[in-house]
């Protein structure tokens, strides 16, 4: 059957279009409004069908979205002085030691001794086993377990590919957009319900102050997949030893797989677990996503980790990281080396400590943040084990909140709603920014609010 | 280094279907008669492994990754290798498979890179998260330099970590409920993304094939271009030109009639233009040199071939504006999404490289080392044209393309790995219309190369 062409440009008359907007920042992702229009020329469109699980997700990423407004305020009063506390991005520099080796890796790339050309799609071996030792010493991970990847958000979508369309995934109720928005291109996640703003196959568990941000396991149905976050994001709340053992628990009776998300783990800072290896048995039924993002400035430098334990086996017996392996060996082709050799100086005991400090600069921020926040009377949670504050506005809607904030202080935050329909009534702040401009936000922040 | 890597993960990536069958926990039993006063007991004995089950979750295994047959090819070839090195540890193996550059990356690419590095350091200096499309002036030189007068401007082009990585994230754009054909042979990358998304069924053993993929032979009979009468419609369309595995680089004839194809059943092409940089002769080097094709191609491409950057990590892919879905939505805007929510951009030293690139004398550069491997290429089709072989390829690909009549590609490369201590890549590892070939890359110091093809000239005297 002929499809296509000229005689395809009476339907698309009708063609989906942006409202119109100025904006030169990065592409916006905006509600798609159909218009018609007259066309003097013919329009052709492929007859190769749009990707039905795209058409659920309703509107563009949450941090895009974030940007877009920025930009918007900007545009409007292009004499504000931002501050920025909304995308979780680092601000300050990276330390000498990590730069300076990336430096001496990327000189070495022109010489014949030191040019390197494919690395082993799992990562350099040096660099797996640097990871192994210092964040899962005593844990039983071995080298061989780590994969190396170019981020976080990157590993998500791995691993979701890897589960296929036809798992179930339980979220926590706030939690990081990309795996519910991971889990709906992949077409785990049914169609969304307008009413409660949640998507049908997808169990959301509520975790809020008066469940101390963990959910209660005798109530969550069973789901094929957990993913869990802790330090959390949005939150910031670390999960205890004795909730991530009922978490471990509860997978383990339940055969479920828990992908644990891990990225904030060097924020803590009052002993709660870093890994989820920490807890006996969670070899058996874990997943364990890391990043330097957070923990090293490797926002744009794009170096991460997945754990995939050997132990870890489908319900007929075959191993998870097999398939892992396939899908990392086909659709990834390794992190950048120069991204590995930084990530090398990052566990070196001169680069830790660096990195350490910078940490601690941020979480100074947080700490001032706080402060400023419950001076003005309002509950704040987080912002202890993570760079985040989770800031209770009762009543109100967080987008009309994360408004009110930009226009009154050229302050942006994200909307808890963003993160989830338990996140409404919220506001996420992070603590990631120059400490003068910490300071300036948490005065006009009093001054304003 | 990267040997030893291979080596431990060759143990997880078996080639073998045997070892990736799941594994079955038969419990053997045993019926034991004890001839006791009075009493018959029958006993069953248990294999003892059984008391040590290992715990499964109950969660399924993606059937659509089960049906692959083995690991991705190149891994496969690795292994091997490796297998080999063991046997003969102190042979002077030479790597003419996995088409991995071997050539340092000029200074002025470096240099930039270096500096970016250390302005990480800086105040001023210093970025975090990149827009997730990649760096603005990237996108700006990429357009000027590559798509020039042809339309494509620089926000139609996405950054990327490469290729591979853009054609799964394509997949991720489309679905599983699309239909895709594939040139035969082909870049495994395709086929491979495509079973994974869930695209097609099950592979056929006796016709070493993918259910619902169509299959374009591509072979010496029709100039290595499908006779497109005979293709049935798909949705999705991978084509690859200059091609990886055959070196066969299609005409602007060639492809003028691939996009009417295209038009006329509503297909998308996606076209894999990652050696374009190497073409000789005067064939289109982007599709969007044909007029429509912006209507219906996608182009991705990459500076692992050009720059060297196979580690270091760079690529790019061009959506035009003009592609639209069946309900007339861009294209452009769902990858996008997928770009935002499964990607966070490029590294950005490996964006500053890039766009060091592209610079007057990072071109310059980049012809340099790409001539280098283009006389490898005529070295090592000189040998096998002076052999006697037929030979394809080498002209416009850094791949040669030699054919072995009535011989498995497989058995052909075990021999020169076992005879020559040379790995090249077996032509069935593509498709099944490879079968026959072994593709032979030209990657490689010039000492080596020149050293493979005296052990070429020994072996087929």
């Amino acid at each position: 059957m002929k499809a296509g062409g000229l005689s395809w440009w009476i339907r698309c008359f009708v063609c989906f279009q942006e409202p119109p907007r100025k904006n030169s920042a990065a592409n916006p992702q905006t509600e798609m409004v159909p218009v018609v229009y007259l066309v003097t020329q013919s329009i052709h469109c492929s007859n190769v069908p749009r990707n039905v699980n795209l058409e659920k997700l309703r509107s563009g990423y949450l941090f895009p979205e974030i940007s877009r407004h920025e930009t918007e305020h900007l545009q409007k009063n292009p004499d504000a002085r931002l501050i920025r506390l909304g995308i979780g991005d680092t601000t300050q520099p990276i330390p000498d030691t990590i730069t300076q080796a990336m430096a001496e890796h990327v000189r070495g790339l022109s010489t014949i001794q030191g040019y390197r050309g494919y690395g082993a799609e799992q990562g350099n071996m040096e660099l797996r086993k640097a990871i192994a030792g210092k964040f899962y010493q005593d844990m039983g991970i071995k080298a061989n377990e780590i994969f190396v990847s170019d981020g976080a958000q990157c590993d998500i979508s791995r691993l979701q590919l890897l589960l296929g369309p036809n798992v179930t995934v339980a979220v926590q109720d706030p939690s990081f957009p990309a795996y519910i928005d991971s889990s709906v291109i992949v077409g785990q996640a049914g169609e969304l319900e307008e009413k409660t703003g949640k998507y049908r196959n997808i169990i959301y568990m509520n975790c809020g102050p008066e469940n101390n941000f963990f959910p209660d396991v005798s109530t969550i149905p069973r789901t094929d997949v957990i993913f869990f976050c802790s330090p959390n994001n949005p939150t910031g709340h670390a999960a205890s030893r004795e909730q991530l053992k009922q978490l471990v628990e509860f997978a383990k009776a339940n055969g479920l797989i828990i992908v644990y998300d891990s990225a904030y783990a060097t924020y803590i800072r009052d002993g709660s677990p870093r890994s989820i290896f920490e807890i006996p048995g969670a070899q058996e039924v874990a997943i364990e996503v890391s990043s330097f993002s957070k923990f090293a400035g490797f926002t744009g430098v794009r170096l991460g980790w997945t754990v995939v334990p050997e132990d870890l086996r489908y319900s007929n017996g075959f191993p998870v990281i097999k398939d892992f392996n396939r899908i990392v060996c086909t659709c990834f082709n390794g992190a950048s080396n120069i991204a590995q050799a930084g990530g090398l100086a990052c566990l070196s005991t001169d680069g830790y400590q660096a990195l350490r400090n910078v940490i601690d600069y941020y979480m100074e921020n947080a700490k001032i943040l706080v402060d400023g926040f419950e001076s003005l009377g309002l509950k704040v949670y987080g912002g202890k084990n993570a760079p985040y504050m989770w800031v209770h506005f009762p009543g109100l809607s967080s987008w009309n909140v994360f408004s009110e904030i930009l226009k009154k202080t050229n302050i942006v935050t994200v909307p808890g709603r963003g993160f989830g329909p338990a996140g409404e009534e919220y506001i996420r702040i992070s603590a990631f920014g120059p400490r003068q401009q910490i300071l300036e936000a948490s005065r006009r922040l009093k001054f304003y609010l | 280094m990267s040997l030893m890597n291979n080596l431990s993960t060759s143990t997880i990536s078996s080639s073998s279907s045997a070892f990736l069958a799941p594994i079955s926990f038969d419990s053997r039993t045993q019926s034991v008669a004890f001839p006791l006063k009075n009493i018959n007991v029958v006993k069953c004995i248990t294999n003892p492994q059984e008391q040590q089950t290992a715990y499964k979750t109950k969660v399924s295994r993606n059937a659509n990754i089960a049906k692959l047959q083995a690991g991705y090819l190149f891994p496969e070839v690795a292994r091997r290798r490796a297998v080999h090195l063991l046997k003969y540890p102190n042979a002077q193996v030479i790597s003419l498979g996995i088409g991995d550059t071997t050539e340092p990356i000029p200074d002025v690419i470096t240099s930039a890179m270096a500096e970016r590095s250390h302005g990480l350091s800086t105040l001023e200096g210093y970025s975090g998260y990149g827009a997730e499309q990649g760096e603005k002036a990237l996108r700006s030189a990429l357009a000027s330099t590559f798509y020039g007068n042809l339309g494509i401007e620089e926000d139609d082009i996405f950054v990327s970590d490469g290729a591979k990585c853009d054609i799964s994230r394509l997949q991720v754009v489309f679905g599983s409920n699309v239909t895709m054909a594939v040139q035969d042979p082909s870049y495994p990358a395709y086929v491979d993304s495509s079973v994974i998304m869930g695209q097609t069924g099950q592979f056929q053993k006796d016709v070493e094939k993918f259910a619902n993929i169509e299959y374009m032979r591509c072979t010496p009979e029709n100039g290595f271009f499908p006779d497109l009468s005979t293709v049935v419609r798909t949705d999705i369309i991978f084509f690859c030109s200059p091609n990886n595995p055959t070196g066969a680089a299609a005409t602007r004839e060639q492809l003028t009639r691939l996009v009417q194809f295209a038009k006329d059943n509503g297909s998308i092409i996606v076209y894999d233009s990652a050696y374009a940089l190497y073409m000789s002769d005067d064939n289109p080097r982007s599709i969007f040199e044909i007029p429509g094709a912006k209507e219906v191609a996608i182009e991705t491409a990459s500076f692992s071939k050009y720059a060297g950057f196979t580690g270091v990590r760079l690529g790019w892919t061009v959506v035009p504006k003009q592609l639209l879905f069946s309900d007339g939505f861009p294209v452009a805007k769902d990858f996008n999404r997928i770009v935002c929510t499964c990607f966070n951009g490029a590294c950005n030293i490996s964006q500053a490289g890039g766009l060091a690139c592209l610079s007057p004398e990072g071109l310059e550069a980049m012809q340099e080392v790409i001539g280098f491997y283009k006389e490898n290429t005529k070295i090592i089709v000189e040998t096998f044209n002076s052999l006697g072989f037929k030979v394809y390829g080498g002209q416009n690909a850094p791949y040669v393309w030699v054919h072995f009549p009535s011989r498995s590609s497989w058995d052909v490369f075990s021999e020169i790995l076992e005879k020559t201590h040379i790995v090249t890549t077996p032509g069935s590892g593509f498709g099944p219309s490879g079968e026959g070939f072994i593709r032979v890359s030209a990657f490689g110091h010039r000492e080596n190369v020149l050293e493979a093809c005296r052990r070429f000239k020994q072996l087929y005297k």
